[in-house]
């Protein structure tokens, strides 16, 4: 199945310049699984996002069909086929 | 002709790059270069092109190491992390505290510190890093926790001669050796008054803050403790202080003369529950003979309403003769003097809170 991970502004460089990038994951995918091909294919752009543990950073937000992450199952929340995951950095900073 | 000296100055929000090219007389201001990113360690390898090395952590993309070979004018960086912890570890690199280039006869190792206190050691010029395993997998590891600031290795002194000789120091910790090219480890304290542990002389747990050594002077390093300055000549076996003289045993950051071995420079502050320069003067302390004795430098430094502080990283020379002395402060002001610390003029203002500061002529 296919996932659309759309990217802010300021992630793009890591993604050749990209406002989105399609993954191509297999049934019952999570969102862990995705950043695990994102890891694959774009290793700048999915280390802004996770740290090497895998754990996704404190200040990034993944949004699910409009719920962020953390209010499902984090990075183990299940994506459909079509899925968008929208990346925004969170509020944070001074 | 003056030689051009480049100074680089990492803040809370990016970096910032001086030139001078007049005898470091006037100065030219860049940046921010790496808006936003906190600089907690730069470094300018001049061994041979010179190379910027930049520790850059976003506070919501994480750490990074930068390089460049081309002053600034454009930065280079790894697909994959430059630092990172190996999976069996189970750690995650927080950032950066230290590039330190090696020494002159391996121009292409570069070493770093981090948090979490861990050493890591490249071989192609501080582009990608390895982790060391003997520092890591020290017993004492699990007991060594965070200061104020995070638990950190801020001090990576190679010898300049042996390169199974090396010591690093962090918060808290303390100073560890290794003379096996860091397989194994020593705390290396004896002498570190830790008035903050139940024991007042421990093997190891000192909250050391930052130690200084020169290449033609290898056995003996100056240390600035959260309280207390010591110095060391037995190369970091033992440490007796040389704080008589100085206005507060407090601070952050000390550095010793390129070109003088016997000459070390601080910023001392009042207490741990006092960090100010003590009155509100901004002055920067100097050494002639290794900590003997004491001379305050306050020319063109503000006499009055100074109630900032110098970090760890933040008071630096360049390698020129005679030899430049610069710092930066937590209230973003940047001082630069052209002739050892005996006048001083601001190079920089109104920047963000000034954490590291490293110059040479390029």
């Amino acid at each position: 199945m296919r996932i659309t991970l759309l990217l802010p502004q300021m992630l793009r460089a890591s993604a050749d310049g990209a406002p989105r990038v399609e993954i191509e994951v297999s049934e019952g995918a999570t969102l862990g699984g995705v950043l695990d091909e994102l890891h694959a294919r774009h290793p700048a752009l999915e280390r802004r996002l996770r740290d090497e543990r895998r754990a996704l950073r404190r200040y990034v937000n993944f949004y699910l069909d409009g719920r962020e992450c953390r209010e499902l199952d984090g990075a183990a929340s299940r994506l459909a086929d079509g899925a968008e995951v929208l990346v925004i950095p969170s509020v944070a900073g001074g | 002709m003056a030689a051009t000296v480049l100074l680089a100055i990492g803040t809370r929000k990016g970096l910032w790059l001086a030139t001078s090219r007049h005898g470091r007389t006037t100065w030219e201001v860049t940046g921010p270069h790496l808006p936003m990113a906190d600089i907690y360690a730069v470094a300018i390898d001049t061994r041979r092109r010179p190379r910027i090395l930049v520790a850059a952590t976003s506070e919501h993309f994480g750490p990074s190491v930068l390089t460049s070979d081309d002053l600034g004018a454009s930065w280079q960086e790894p697909e994959h992390a430059p630092v990172a912890f190996p999976a069996d570890t189970d750690a995650a690199l927080t950032r950066v505290w230290q590039i330190a280039p090696g020494p002159a006869d391996e121009p292409d190792v570069v070493y770093a510190g981090t948090e979490p206190s861990a050493l890591f050691r490249s071989q192609d010029g501080g582009r990608t890093y390895e982790l060391v395993r003997g520092l890591w997998e020290h017993p004492h590891r699990k007991e060594w926790f965070p200061g104020g600031g995070g638990q950190a290795v801020h001090t990576i002194l190679a010898h300049p001669q042996d390169p199974q000789r090396m010591i690093v120091a962090m918060s808290t910790g303390g100073v560890y050796r290794t003379e096996d090219g860091g397989t194994s480890w020593q705390a290396s304290n004896r002498g570190i008054h830790a008035y903050f542990l139940p024991e007042e002389y421990p093997e190891f747990g000192q909250c050391v803050h930052k130690v200084a050594g020169h290449p033609a002077a290898p056995e003996r390093f100056f240390l600035q403790h959260h309280h207390g300055v010591y110095r060391s000549d037995d190369g970091a076996s033992s440490w007796h202080s040389i704080a008589d003289g100085l206005p507060g045993d407090f601070g952050f950051p000390i550095a010793v003369h390129p070109h003088r071995p016997d000459v070390v420079y601080g910023f001392p502050l009042v207490a741990d529950a006092r960090r100010f320069p003590p009155d509100g003067r901004c002055r920067v302390y100097r050494s002639e003979d290794a900590g003997e004795s004491w001379s305050a430098l306050s020319d063109g430094l503000p006499r009055e309403g100074f109630w900032s502080a110098v970090m760890r990283d933040a008071l630096c020379l360049d390698d020129a003769d005679p030899a430049g002395v610069y710092f930066g402060s937590r209230s973003g002001e940047v001082y630069a003097s052209a002739d050892e610390g005996d006048s001083w003029r601001r190079i920089a203002g109104h920047l963000p809170d000034v954490l590291s500061v490293r110059a040479a002529t390029v």
